[in-house]
Protein backbone atom coordinates (compact mmCIF):
# COMPACT_ATOMS: atom_id res chain seq x y z
CA UNK A 1 0.00 0.00 0.00
CA UNK A 2 2.65 2.64 -1.33
CA UNK A 3 0.32 5.30 -3.07
CA UNK A 4 -2.59 7.12 -1.60
CA UNK A 5 -4.82 8.68 -5.11
CA UNK A 6 -8.48 9.47 -4.75
CA UNK A 7 -10.71 7.47 -7.08
CA UNK A 8 -12.23 10.80 -8.41
CA UNK A 9 -8.43 11.20 -9.53
CA UNK A 10 -8.09 8.24 -11.12
CA UNK A 11 -11.71 8.84 -12.82
CA UNK A 12 -10.66 11.62 -15.04
CA UNK A 13 -7.26 10.07 -15.77
CA UNK A 14 -9.21 7.24 -17.20
CA UNK A 15 -12.00 9.34 -19.06
CA UNK A 16 -8.93 11.34 -20.16
CA UNK A 17 -6.67 7.44 -21.35
CA UNK A 18 -10.12 5.78 -23.05
CA UNK A 19 -11.47 9.04 -24.55
CA UNK A 20 -8.71 8.50 -27.23
CA UNK A 21 -10.00 4.37 -28.43
CA UNK A 22 -13.72 5.64 -27.77
CA UNK A 23 -14.50 8.78 -29.92
CA UNK A 24 -17.57 8.31 -29.26
CA UNK A 25 -17.10 9.37 -25.34
CA UNK A 26 -18.19 12.46 -24.65
CA UNK A 27 -18.37 13.92 -21.26
CA UNK A 28 -20.61 16.10 -19.14
CA UNK A 29 -20.55 18.41 -16.04
CA UNK A 30 -22.54 20.10 -13.98
CA UNK A 31 -19.86 22.78 -13.17
CA UNK A 32 -17.48 20.97 -11.02
CA UNK A 33 -15.41 19.56 -13.26
CA UNK A 34 -12.21 20.57 -11.28
CA UNK A 35 -13.58 18.77 -8.54
CA UNK A 36 -15.03 15.49 -10.25
CA UNK A 37 -11.89 15.88 -12.13
CA UNK A 38 -13.48 15.21 -15.50
CA UNK A 39 -11.57 18.59 -16.49
CA UNK A 40 -8.59 16.34 -17.08
CA UNK A 41 -10.93 14.86 -19.96
CA UNK A 42 -11.97 18.42 -20.74
CA UNK A 43 -8.22 19.38 -21.49
CA UNK A 44 -7.44 16.65 -23.54
CA UNK A 45 -10.58 16.27 -25.30
CA UNK A 46 -12.04 19.94 -25.41
CA UNK A 47 -14.45 19.23 -27.70
CA UNK A 48 -16.32 15.61 -26.77
CA UNK A 49 -17.06 17.43 -22.99
CA UNK A 50 -19.87 19.54 -22.57
CA UNK A 51 -20.53 21.69 -19.02
CA UNK A 52 -24.33 21.61 -18.46
CA UNK A 53 -24.07 24.40 -15.66
CA UNK A 54 -25.26 23.91 -12.14
CA UNK A 55 -28.38 22.39 -14.10
CA UNK A 56 -28.15 18.44 -12.74
CA UNK A 57 -31.23 17.42 -14.10
CA UNK A 58 -31.06 18.76 -17.40
CA UNK A 59 -27.12 17.24 -17.75
CA UNK A 60 -29.35 13.88 -16.99
CA UNK A 61 -31.46 14.88 -19.93
CA UNK A 62 -28.88 15.47 -22.20
CA UNK A 63 -26.65 12.49 -21.70
CA UNK A 64 -29.80 10.41 -22.42
CA UNK A 65 -30.23 12.11 -25.79
CA UNK A 66 -26.76 11.94 -26.66
CA UNK A 67 -26.59 7.97 -25.76
CA UNK A 68 -29.71 7.61 -28.14
CA UNK A 69 -27.85 9.30 -31.10
CA UNK A 70 -24.93 6.73 -30.66
CA UNK A 71 -22.36 8.57 -28.02
CA UNK A 72 -21.14 7.12 -25.28
CA UNK A 73 -21.45 9.65 -22.45
CA UNK A 74 -20.50 10.10 -19.12
CA UNK A 75 -22.24 12.50 -16.84
CA UNK A 76 -20.84 14.23 -13.94
CA UNK A 77 -21.57 15.25 -10.45
CA UNK A 78 -21.50 14.79 -6.69
CA UNK A 79 -22.97 11.91 -5.57
CA UNK A 80 -25.60 14.04 -4.02
CA UNK A 81 -26.83 15.62 -6.62
CA UNK A 82 -26.30 13.48 -9.55
CA UNK A 83 -28.27 10.49 -8.05
CA UNK A 84 -30.25 12.63 -5.02
CA UNK A 85 -31.42 15.65 -6.60
CA UNK A 86 -31.64 14.09 -10.33
CA UNK A 87 -33.22 10.46 -9.10
CA UNK A 88 -36.14 10.83 -11.08
CA UNK A 89 -34.41 11.79 -14.23
CA UNK A 90 -32.43 9.01 -13.81
CA UNK A 91 -35.10 6.83 -12.74
CA UNK A 92 -37.34 7.87 -15.96
CA UNK A 93 -34.84 8.89 -17.98
CA UNK A 94 -31.94 6.88 -18.16
CA UNK A 95 -33.72 3.87 -16.18
CA UNK A 96 -36.97 3.43 -17.82
CA UNK A 97 -35.56 3.36 -21.50
CA UNK A 98 -32.30 1.60 -20.22
CA UNK A 99 -30.23 4.03 -22.14
CA UNK A 100 -26.29 3.77 -22.21
CA UNK A 101 -25.72 6.62 -20.07
CA UNK A 102 -22.40 6.42 -17.44
CA UNK A 103 -23.13 8.18 -14.34
CA UNK A 104 -20.08 9.22 -12.62
CA UNK A 105 -20.57 10.51 -9.17
CA UNK A 106 -18.21 11.61 -7.29
CA UNK A 107 -17.58 12.85 -3.58
CA UNK A 108 -20.17 10.15 -1.96
CA UNK A 109 -19.97 9.77 1.57
CA UNK A 110 -18.93 10.98 4.76
CA UNK A 111 -15.15 11.48 3.59
CA UNK A 112 -16.17 14.58 1.58
CA UNK A 113 -14.78 16.16 5.04
CA UNK A 114 -15.31 19.65 6.25
CA UNK A 115 -18.20 20.57 3.87
CA UNK A 116 -20.68 18.48 5.98
CA UNK A 117 -23.62 16.86 5.57
CA UNK A 118 -25.41 18.84 2.28
CA UNK A 119 -22.61 17.23 0.26
CA UNK A 120 -21.81 13.32 2.30
CA UNK A 121 -24.33 11.42 0.40
CA UNK A 122 -24.61 8.26 1.98
CA UNK A 123 -27.95 7.52 0.31
CA UNK A 124 -27.07 6.98 -3.22
CA UNK A 125 -26.46 3.15 -3.35
CA UNK A 126 -29.93 2.15 -2.14
CA UNK A 127 -31.38 5.14 -4.92
CA UNK A 128 -30.15 3.39 -7.54
CA UNK A 129 -30.60 0.05 -6.28
CA UNK A 130 -34.22 0.85 -6.72
CA UNK A 131 -33.89 1.18 -10.52
CA UNK A 132 -34.50 -1.79 -12.37
CA UNK A 133 -31.70 -2.77 -14.91
CA UNK A 134 -28.74 -0.23 -13.21
CA UNK A 135 -25.21 -1.59 -12.43
CA UNK A 136 -23.82 0.34 -9.53
CA UNK A 137 -19.78 -0.26 -9.26
CA UNK A 138 -18.11 1.80 -5.90
CA UNK A 139 -14.18 1.32 -6.51
CA UNK A 140 -12.32 0.74 -3.73
CA UNK A 141 -8.62 1.95 -5.36
CA UNK A 142 -7.31 3.48 -8.23
CA UNK A 143 -6.59 0.70 -9.96
CA UNK A 144 -10.01 -0.24 -9.82
CA UNK A 145 -11.67 2.95 -10.29
CA UNK A 146 -9.45 3.15 -14.16
CA UNK A 147 -10.58 -0.63 -15.30
CA UNK A 148 -14.11 0.28 -13.59
CA UNK A 149 -14.52 3.20 -16.26
CA UNK A 150 -13.35 0.86 -18.97
CA UNK A 151 -15.69 -2.03 -18.11
CA UNK A 152 -18.54 0.26 -18.13
CA UNK A 153 -17.37 2.55 -21.28
CA UNK A 154 -17.54 -1.22 -22.97
CA UNK A 155 -20.80 -2.59 -21.36
CA UNK A 156 -24.07 -1.18 -22.93
CA UNK A 157 -26.21 0.06 -20.61
CA UNK A 158 -27.10 2.42 -17.71
CA UNK A 159 -24.08 2.23 -14.87
CA UNK A 160 -23.52 3.98 -11.91
CA UNK A 161 -19.90 4.79 -10.98
CA UNK A 162 -19.16 5.98 -7.39
CA UNK A 163 -16.05 7.12 -6.48
CA UNK A 164 -14.85 9.18 -3.44
CA UNK A 165 -12.78 12.42 -2.94
CA UNK A 166 -10.08 11.44 -0.35
CA UNK A 167 -6.76 9.85 -1.17
CA UNK A 168 -6.86 6.13 -0.58
CA UNK A 169 -4.06 3.71 -0.99
CA UNK A 170 -3.61 1.43 -4.17
CA UNK A 171 -3.61 -2.03 -3.06
CA UNK A 172 -4.75 -3.62 -6.38
CA UNK A 173 -1.74 -4.66 -8.73
CA UNK A 174 -1.51 -4.06 -12.55
CA UNK A 175 -2.17 -7.39 -13.46
CA UNK A 176 -5.46 -6.92 -11.32
CA UNK A 177 -8.56 -8.06 -13.58
CA UNK A 178 -11.78 -6.38 -13.11
CA UNK A 179 -15.12 -7.71 -14.24
CA UNK A 180 -18.62 -6.65 -13.63
CA UNK A 181 -20.52 -8.07 -11.21
CA UNK A 182 -17.58 -10.13 -9.82
CA UNK A 183 -16.69 -9.86 -6.85
CA UNK A 184 -12.65 -10.26 -5.59
CA UNK A 185 -11.92 -12.16 -2.43
CA UNK A 186 -9.07 -10.18 -1.09
CA UNK A 187 -7.78 -12.68 2.13
CA UNK A 188 -8.72 -16.19 3.06
CA UNK A 189 -10.36 -16.45 6.71
CA UNK A 190 -12.72 -19.10 8.11
CA UNK A 191 -14.14 -17.35 11.47
CA UNK A 192 -15.83 -14.33 9.73
CA UNK A 193 -16.41 -12.70 6.45
CA UNK A 194 -15.52 -9.03 5.85
CA UNK A 195 -17.34 -8.19 2.98
CA UNK A 196 -16.54 -4.24 1.62
CA UNK A 197 -16.49 -1.94 -0.95
CA UNK A 198 -14.88 1.49 -1.83
CA UNK A 199 -13.20 2.91 0.58
CA UNK A 200 -14.25 0.55 3.46
CA UNK A 201 -12.24 -2.37 1.78
CA UNK A 202 -8.69 -0.56 3.30
CA UNK A 203 -10.44 -0.77 6.56
CA UNK A 204 -11.68 -4.08 6.64
CA UNK A 205 -8.21 -5.27 5.45
CA UNK A 206 -6.74 -3.39 8.59
CA UNK A 207 -9.80 -4.89 10.46
CA UNK A 208 -8.69 -8.15 9.23
CA UNK A 209 -5.03 -7.92 11.37
CA UNK A 210 -6.66 -6.64 14.56
CA UNK A 211 -8.39 -9.37 14.48
CA UNK A 212 -5.63 -11.64 13.31
CA UNK A 213 -4.01 -10.31 16.64
CA UNK A 214 -6.75 -11.91 18.67
CA UNK A 215 -6.70 -15.48 16.97
CA UNK A 216 -9.60 -14.96 15.14
CA UNK A 217 -9.69 -15.48 11.50
CA UNK A 218 -11.23 -13.09 8.61
CA UNK A 219 -11.99 -13.63 4.82
CA UNK A 220 -12.07 -10.33 2.98
CA UNK A 221 -13.84 -9.84 -0.20
CA UNK A 222 -14.19 -6.76 -2.12
CA UNK A 223 -17.83 -6.56 -3.39
CA UNK A 224 -16.87 -3.44 -6.40
CA UNK A 225 -20.46 -4.04 -8.29
CA UNK A 226 -23.20 -4.07 -5.84
CA UNK A 227 -25.57 -4.26 -8.50
CA UNK A 228 -25.82 -6.76 -9.96
CA UNK A 229 -24.83 -8.57 -6.95
CA UNK A 230 -21.87 -11.19 -6.73
CA UNK A 231 -24.79 -13.60 -4.80
CA UNK A 232 -22.68 -16.77 -5.93
CA UNK A 233 -19.46 -15.38 -3.51
CA UNK A 234 -21.15 -13.75 -0.98
CA UNK A 235 -23.45 -17.41 -0.49
CA UNK A 236 -19.56 -18.92 -0.46
CA UNK A 237 -18.86 -16.89 2.24
CA UNK A 238 -21.57 -17.36 4.51
CA UNK A 239 -21.34 -21.36 4.17
CA UNK A 240 -17.80 -21.02 4.96
CA UNK A 241 -17.62 -18.50 7.60
CA UNK A 242 -21.07 -18.80 9.17
CA UNK A 243 -21.12 -14.65 10.35
CA UNK A 244 -20.70 -11.75 8.05
CA UNK A 245 -19.88 -8.16 8.61
CA UNK A 246 -20.88 -5.98 5.82
CA UNK A 247 -18.65 -2.51 5.41
CA UNK A 248 -19.46 0.64 3.58
CA UNK A 249 -19.59 3.86 3.59
CA UNK A 250 -22.99 4.60 3.23
CA UNK A 251 -26.34 4.58 4.88
CA UNK A 252 -26.97 0.88 6.34
CA UNK A 253 -30.33 1.06 4.79
CA UNK A 254 -30.84 0.16 1.47
CA UNK A 255 -27.01 -0.44 0.72
CA UNK A 256 -24.12 -3.36 0.18
CA UNK A 257 -25.53 -4.26 3.99
CA UNK A 258 -29.05 -4.80 2.80
CA UNK A 259 -27.97 -6.58 -0.49
CA UNK A 260 -26.09 -9.26 1.33
CA UNK A 261 -28.45 -9.45 4.29
CA UNK A 262 -31.65 -9.71 1.59
CA UNK A 263 -29.23 -12.70 -0.72
CA UNK A 264 -28.18 -14.29 2.30
CA UNK A 265 -32.05 -14.42 4.25
CA UNK A 266 -33.63 -15.99 1.63
CA UNK A 267 -31.00 -18.20 0.24
CA UNK A 268 -28.20 -18.96 3.26
CA UNK A 269 -29.53 -17.37 6.84
CA UNK A 270 -26.30 -16.34 8.07
CA UNK A 271 -25.68 -14.01 11.25
CA UNK A 272 -24.89 -10.42 9.66
CA UNK A 273 -24.01 -7.49 11.14
CA UNK A 274 -23.74 -3.96 9.21
CA UNK A 275 -20.87 -1.34 9.88
CA UNK A 276 -22.37 1.76 8.11
CA UNK A 277 -23.81 5.39 8.46
CA UNK A 278 -26.45 4.72 11.08
CA UNK A 279 -29.50 6.15 9.74
CA UNK A 280 -28.04 9.57 10.89
CA UNK A 281 -26.21 12.67 8.73
CA UNK A 282 -23.02 13.15 8.36
CA UNK A 283 -21.25 16.36 10.09
CA UNK A 284 -18.01 18.25 8.93
CA UNK A 285 -14.24 17.52 10.08
CA UNK A 286 -11.62 16.17 8.51
CA UNK A 287 -12.07 12.80 6.39
CA UNK A 288 -10.75 10.78 8.32
CA UNK A 289 -11.53 12.08 11.84
CA UNK A 290 -15.00 11.10 10.16
CA UNK A 291 -14.29 7.40 9.10
CA UNK A 292 -13.77 6.95 12.87
CA UNK A 293 -16.49 9.26 13.99
CA UNK A 294 -19.13 6.98 12.20
CA UNK A 295 -17.95 3.76 12.96
CA UNK A 296 -16.32 2.89 10.17
CA UNK A 297 -12.86 2.43 10.69
CA UNK A 298 -10.93 -0.91 10.82
CA UNK A 299 -11.62 -1.11 14.93
CA UNK A 300 -15.36 -0.75 14.73
CA UNK A 301 -14.97 -3.36 11.75
CA UNK A 302 -13.74 -5.89 13.99
CA UNK A 303 -16.07 -5.08 17.17
CA UNK A 304 -18.85 -5.74 14.57
CA UNK A 305 -17.04 -9.14 13.52
CA UNK A 306 -16.63 -10.22 17.34
CA UNK A 307 -20.67 -9.79 17.62
CA UNK A 308 -21.39 -11.36 14.31
CA UNK A 309 -19.10 -14.33 15.73
CA UNK A 310 -21.03 -14.59 18.90
CA UNK A 311 -24.65 -14.92 17.11
CA UNK A 312 -23.44 -18.22 15.36
CA UNK B 1 -50.03 25.28 -48.93
CA UNK B 2 -51.90 24.15 -51.79
CA UNK B 3 -55.74 23.84 -51.11
CA UNK B 4 -55.16 19.51 -52.35
CA UNK B 5 -52.70 19.43 -50.09
CA UNK B 6 -54.83 21.22 -46.80
CA UNK B 7 -57.34 18.91 -47.64
CA UNK B 8 -55.37 15.80 -47.71
CA UNK B 9 -53.40 16.90 -44.20
CA UNK B 10 -57.16 17.31 -42.96
CA UNK B 11 -58.12 14.32 -43.95
CA UNK B 12 -55.28 12.21 -41.90
CA UNK B 13 -55.55 14.76 -38.67
CA UNK B 14 -59.38 13.81 -38.43
CA UNK B 15 -58.20 10.50 -38.84
CA UNK B 16 -55.84 10.77 -35.89
CA UNK B 17 -58.16 12.26 -33.49
CA UNK B 18 -60.57 9.33 -34.55
CA UNK B 19 -57.96 7.00 -33.47
CA UNK B 20 -57.42 9.50 -30.41
CA UNK B 21 -60.62 8.61 -29.16
CA UNK B 22 -60.91 5.11 -30.68
CA UNK B 23 -57.83 4.61 -27.84
CA UNK B 24 -58.99 6.25 -25.12
CA UNK B 25 -62.41 4.81 -25.42
CA UNK B 26 -61.16 1.69 -25.53
CA UNK B 27 -59.06 1.77 -22.66
CA UNK B 28 -61.24 3.89 -20.57
CA UNK B 29 -58.76 6.59 -19.51
CA UNK B 30 -55.92 8.30 -21.02
CA UNK B 31 -55.63 11.87 -22.29
CA UNK B 32 -58.14 12.81 -24.86
CA UNK B 33 -58.03 17.29 -24.79
CA UNK B 34 -53.81 17.73 -25.31
CA UNK B 35 -53.83 15.02 -27.91
CA UNK B 36 -56.58 16.50 -29.72
CA UNK B 37 -55.19 19.80 -29.21
CA UNK B 38 -51.88 18.39 -30.99
CA UNK B 39 -53.48 16.15 -33.74
CA UNK B 40 -53.01 19.04 -36.37
CA UNK B 41 -49.74 19.79 -35.60
CA UNK B 42 -48.66 16.13 -35.31
CA UNK B 43 -50.13 15.68 -38.95
CA UNK B 44 -48.11 18.27 -40.52
CA UNK B 45 -44.74 17.27 -38.67
CA UNK B 46 -45.35 12.98 -40.14
CA UNK B 47 -46.38 14.40 -43.11
CA UNK B 48 -44.72 17.35 -44.02
CA UNK B 49 -41.64 17.81 -41.59
CA UNK B 50 -39.85 14.88 -40.34
CA UNK B 51 -37.62 12.47 -42.42
CA UNK B 52 -38.52 9.04 -40.68
CA UNK B 53 -39.16 6.04 -42.75
CA UNK B 54 -41.46 3.39 -41.15
CA UNK B 55 -39.99 0.09 -42.57
CA UNK B 56 -36.79 1.40 -40.39
CA UNK B 57 -37.92 3.31 -37.30
CA UNK B 58 -34.50 3.17 -35.54
CA UNK B 59 -32.45 4.81 -38.78
CA UNK B 60 -29.86 6.50 -37.49
CA UNK B 61 -29.93 9.59 -39.37
CA UNK B 62 -33.55 10.08 -39.26
CA UNK B 63 -35.05 12.93 -37.84
CA UNK B 64 -36.29 12.72 -33.99
CA UNK B 65 -39.12 13.58 -32.25
CA UNK B 66 -39.61 13.77 -28.48
CA UNK B 67 -43.09 13.86 -27.09
CA UNK B 68 -42.28 15.79 -23.75
CA UNK B 69 -46.14 16.02 -22.79
CA UNK B 70 -45.67 12.06 -22.63
CA UNK B 71 -49.47 11.77 -21.62
CA UNK B 72 -50.42 12.96 -25.01
CA UNK B 73 -49.46 9.37 -25.85
CA UNK B 74 -52.99 8.42 -27.84
CA UNK B 75 -52.23 11.73 -30.38
CA UNK B 76 -48.84 9.77 -31.16
CA UNK B 77 -49.69 6.92 -31.63
CA UNK B 78 -52.61 7.93 -33.65
CA UNK B 79 -50.52 9.49 -36.52
CA UNK B 80 -47.86 6.68 -35.89
CA UNK B 81 -50.86 4.55 -36.84
CA UNK B 82 -51.64 6.98 -39.69
CA UNK B 83 -47.89 6.71 -40.68
CA UNK B 84 -47.85 3.09 -41.06
CA UNK B 85 -44.95 2.26 -38.00
CA UNK B 86 -47.63 0.69 -35.75
CA UNK B 87 -51.42 -0.82 -37.14
CA UNK B 88 -54.19 1.53 -37.16
CA UNK B 89 -56.09 -1.72 -34.83
CA UNK B 90 -53.47 -1.61 -31.75
CA UNK B 91 -54.97 1.89 -30.78
CA UNK B 92 -57.76 -0.26 -29.39
CA UNK B 93 -55.34 -1.99 -27.15
CA UNK B 94 -54.06 1.48 -25.60
CA UNK B 95 -53.50 1.08 -21.77
CA UNK B 96 -53.98 -2.84 -22.01
CA UNK B 97 -52.05 -4.54 -19.85
CA UNK B 98 -51.14 -7.00 -23.05
CA UNK B 99 -50.85 -4.10 -25.32
CA UNK B 100 -47.14 -2.53 -26.00
CA UNK B 101 -48.99 1.25 -26.23
CA UNK B 102 -48.23 2.03 -22.76
CA UNK B 103 -50.26 5.12 -21.33
CA UNK B 104 -46.92 7.21 -21.62
CA UNK B 105 -44.76 6.17 -24.68
CA UNK B 106 -42.33 3.73 -24.32
CA UNK B 107 -39.55 3.74 -26.58
CA UNK B 108 -38.39 0.21 -25.77
CA UNK B 109 -41.58 -1.06 -27.35
CA UNK B 110 -43.17 1.09 -29.89
CA UNK B 111 -41.91 1.51 -33.43
CA UNK B 112 -41.58 5.29 -33.78
CA UNK B 113 -41.13 6.59 -30.46
CA UNK B 114 -37.80 8.17 -30.49
CA UNK B 115 -37.90 8.46 -26.46
CA UNK B 116 -39.89 7.34 -23.51
CA UNK B 117 -41.60 10.55 -21.90
CA UNK B 118 -44.20 11.67 -19.63
CA UNK B 119 -42.35 12.73 -16.30
CA UNK B 120 -42.72 16.30 -18.07
CA UNK B 121 -40.07 18.68 -18.16
CA UNK B 122 -37.65 15.82 -19.29
CA UNK B 123 -38.40 15.21 -22.58
CA UNK B 124 -36.51 19.24 -23.20
CA UNK B 125 -33.51 17.50 -22.06
CA UNK B 126 -33.21 14.79 -24.41
CA UNK B 127 -34.30 17.04 -27.18
CA UNK B 128 -30.96 19.08 -26.38
CA UNK B 129 -29.20 16.05 -25.99
CA UNK B 130 -30.00 14.73 -29.43
CA UNK B 131 -29.52 18.13 -30.76
CA UNK B 132 -26.13 18.57 -29.76
CA UNK B 133 -25.38 14.79 -30.83
CA UNK B 134 -26.33 15.55 -34.66
CA UNK B 135 -24.86 19.30 -34.34
CA UNK B 136 -20.83 17.64 -33.31
CA UNK B 137 -21.30 14.91 -35.63
CA UNK B 138 -22.22 16.89 -38.76
CA UNK B 139 -25.43 15.42 -39.10
CA UNK B 140 -28.11 17.42 -40.71
CA UNK B 141 -31.04 15.37 -38.83
CA UNK B 142 -33.19 18.19 -36.97
CA UNK B 143 -34.99 17.54 -33.91
CA UNK B 144 -38.00 18.92 -32.61
CA UNK B 145 -39.91 18.64 -29.07
CA UNK B 146 -43.42 19.04 -28.07
CA UNK B 147 -44.48 20.71 -24.51
CA UNK B 148 -47.40 21.43 -22.95
CA UNK B 149 -47.88 24.99 -22.01
CA UNK B 150 -48.46 23.66 -18.11
CA UNK B 151 -45.32 21.43 -18.47
CA UNK B 152 -42.92 24.74 -18.65
CA UNK B 153 -44.01 25.52 -15.03
CA UNK B 154 -40.79 22.71 -14.97
CA UNK B 155 -37.61 24.32 -13.81
CA UNK B 156 -35.93 21.92 -16.23
CA UNK B 157 -37.58 23.46 -18.90
CA UNK B 158 -35.83 26.33 -18.49
CA UNK B 159 -32.24 24.36 -17.54
CA UNK B 160 -33.01 22.90 -20.82
CA UNK B 161 -33.69 26.13 -22.52
CA UNK B 162 -30.74 27.82 -21.24
CA UNK B 163 -28.65 25.08 -22.55
CA UNK B 164 -29.90 24.94 -26.22
CA UNK B 165 -29.29 29.01 -26.55
CA UNK B 166 -25.78 28.61 -24.79
CA UNK B 167 -24.48 25.63 -27.13
CA UNK B 168 -26.57 27.35 -29.98
CA UNK B 169 -28.55 24.09 -31.39
CA UNK B 170 -30.37 25.58 -34.09
CA UNK B 171 -31.07 22.23 -35.73
CA UNK B 172 -33.33 22.38 -32.25
CA UNK B 173 -37.29 23.06 -32.82
CA UNK B 174 -39.66 22.99 -29.50
CA UNK B 175 -43.45 23.69 -30.47
CA UNK B 176 -45.35 24.07 -26.97
CA UNK B 177 -48.70 23.46 -27.17
CA UNK B 178 -50.70 26.61 -26.13
CA UNK B 179 -54.28 25.33 -25.16
CA UNK B 180 -54.47 27.26 -21.46
CA UNK B 181 -55.42 24.46 -19.67
CA UNK B 182 -53.91 22.40 -16.97
CA UNK B 183 -55.24 19.74 -14.74
CA UNK B 184 -55.93 21.94 -11.80
CA UNK B 185 -57.92 24.50 -14.00
CA UNK B 186 -56.37 27.47 -17.03
CA UNK B 187 -52.77 27.88 -16.66
CA UNK B 188 -53.41 31.89 -15.81
CA UNK B 189 -54.73 30.91 -12.83
CA UNK B 190 -52.40 28.05 -11.31
CA UNK B 191 -49.15 29.04 -12.48
CA UNK B 192 -48.99 31.25 -15.23
CA UNK B 193 -46.19 31.04 -17.60
CA UNK B 194 -46.90 33.68 -19.71
CA UNK B 195 -45.34 35.83 -21.26
CA UNK B 196 -43.59 33.22 -23.30
CA UNK B 197 -42.52 35.44 -26.26
CA UNK B 198 -40.02 37.63 -23.38
CA UNK B 199 -39.70 34.70 -21.39
CA UNK B 200 -37.65 32.26 -24.41
CA UNK B 201 -36.30 35.44 -25.84
CA UNK B 202 -34.44 36.11 -22.78
CA UNK B 203 -33.01 32.95 -22.95
CA UNK B 204 -31.79 33.35 -26.36
CA UNK B 205 -34.38 31.48 -28.48
CA UNK B 206 -36.14 32.37 -31.43
CA UNK B 207 -39.83 32.71 -30.81
CA UNK B 208 -42.58 32.04 -33.33
CA UNK B 209 -46.56 32.81 -33.11
CA UNK B 210 -48.65 30.10 -34.79
CA UNK B 211 -52.40 28.79 -35.16
CA UNK B 212 -52.29 25.19 -34.00
CA UNK B 213 -55.22 24.20 -36.22
CA UNK B 214 -54.32 25.90 -39.52
CA UNK B 215 -52.19 24.26 -41.86
CA UNK B 216 -50.88 27.34 -43.59
CA UNK B 217 -49.83 28.85 -40.32
CA UNK B 218 -48.37 25.92 -39.33
CA UNK B 219 -46.21 25.69 -42.50
CA UNK B 220 -45.28 29.23 -41.92
CA UNK B 221 -44.12 28.74 -38.37
CA UNK B 222 -41.96 25.99 -39.19
CA UNK B 223 -40.42 28.13 -42.28
CA UNK B 224 -39.91 31.04 -40.46
CA UNK B 225 -37.79 28.62 -37.88
CA UNK B 226 -35.86 27.13 -40.68
CA UNK B 227 -35.15 30.74 -41.69
CA UNK B 228 -33.53 31.19 -38.38
CA UNK B 229 -30.50 29.35 -38.07
CA UNK B 230 -28.44 30.60 -35.01
CA UNK B 231 -29.73 29.55 -32.22
CA UNK B 232 -32.53 27.69 -30.95
CA UNK B 233 -36.18 27.77 -32.15
CA UNK B 234 -39.88 27.55 -30.27
CA UNK B 235 -43.03 27.95 -31.81
CA UNK B 236 -46.07 28.77 -29.69
CA UNK B 237 -49.23 26.84 -30.99
CA UNK B 238 -52.40 28.74 -30.16
CA UNK B 239 -54.28 26.06 -29.93
CA UNK B 240 -58.12 24.73 -28.60
CA UNK B 241 -57.69 21.79 -26.23
CA UNK B 242 -60.18 18.91 -27.26
CA UNK B 243 -60.08 20.58 -30.59
CA UNK B 244 -62.93 18.81 -33.10
CA UNK B 245 -64.86 17.31 -30.57
CA UNK B 246 -67.46 19.34 -29.30
CA UNK B 247 -67.94 19.24 -25.72
CA UNK B 248 -64.29 18.54 -25.01
CA UNK B 249 -63.27 21.40 -26.84
CA UNK B 250 -61.70 24.15 -23.68
CA UNK B 251 -63.00 22.26 -21.28
CA UNK B 252 -60.21 21.08 -18.32
CA UNK B 253 -62.90 18.32 -17.52
CA UNK B 254 -61.57 16.43 -20.85
CA UNK B 255 -57.48 16.66 -19.88
CA UNK B 256 -57.42 13.31 -18.61
CA UNK B 257 -60.81 11.32 -18.36
CA UNK B 258 -62.62 8.93 -21.00
CA UNK B 259 -66.09 9.17 -23.17
CA UNK B 260 -68.83 7.42 -22.06
CA UNK B 261 -70.57 4.76 -24.85
CA UNK B 262 -73.14 7.81 -25.58
CA UNK B 263 -70.19 10.71 -25.38
CA UNK B 264 -68.53 8.15 -27.91
CA UNK B 265 -70.96 8.17 -30.05
CA UNK B 266 -71.35 12.09 -30.23
CA UNK B 267 -66.96 12.20 -30.92
CA UNK B 268 -67.76 10.01 -34.07
CA UNK B 269 -70.36 12.13 -35.02
CA UNK B 270 -68.27 15.37 -34.17
CA UNK B 271 -65.43 13.76 -36.40
CA UNK B 272 -67.56 12.90 -39.68
CA UNK B 273 -67.41 9.24 -38.97
CA UNK B 274 -71.14 8.55 -38.60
Amino acid sequence: MADKIATREAYGKALAEFGAEYENLVVLDADLAAATKTGTFKKAFPDRFFDCGIAENNMIGVAVGLSLTGKIPFASSFAMFAAGRSFEQVRNSIGYPHCNVKIGATHAGITVGEDGATHQCCEDIALMRTIPGMTIINPADAVEARLAVKAAIEYNGPVYLRFGRMAVPVFNGDDYKFEIGKGVKLADGCDVSLIATGIEVEQALLARELLANEGISASVVNIHTIKPLDEELVISEAEKCGAIVTCEEHTVIGGLGAAVAECLSEKRPTPVKRVGVNDTFGRSGPAKELISYFGLDAASIAAKAKEAIALK
Amino acid sequence: METKRIEELQEIARRVRVGIIDAVYSASSGHPGGSLSIADLLTYLYFEKLNVDPKNPKWEDRDRLVLSKGHCAPGLYSVLAQKGFIPVEDLKTFRKTSSYLQGHPDMKHTPGVDMSSGSLGQGTSVSCGMALSAKISGKKNRVYAILGDGETEEGQVWEAAMFAAHYGLSNLCWIVDFNGLQIDGPIAEVMNPAPYEGKFTGFGWNVIDADAHDFNSLEAAFKAAEACTDKPRVIIQHSTKGKGVSYMENNVAWHGSAPNAEQYEVAMQDLGER
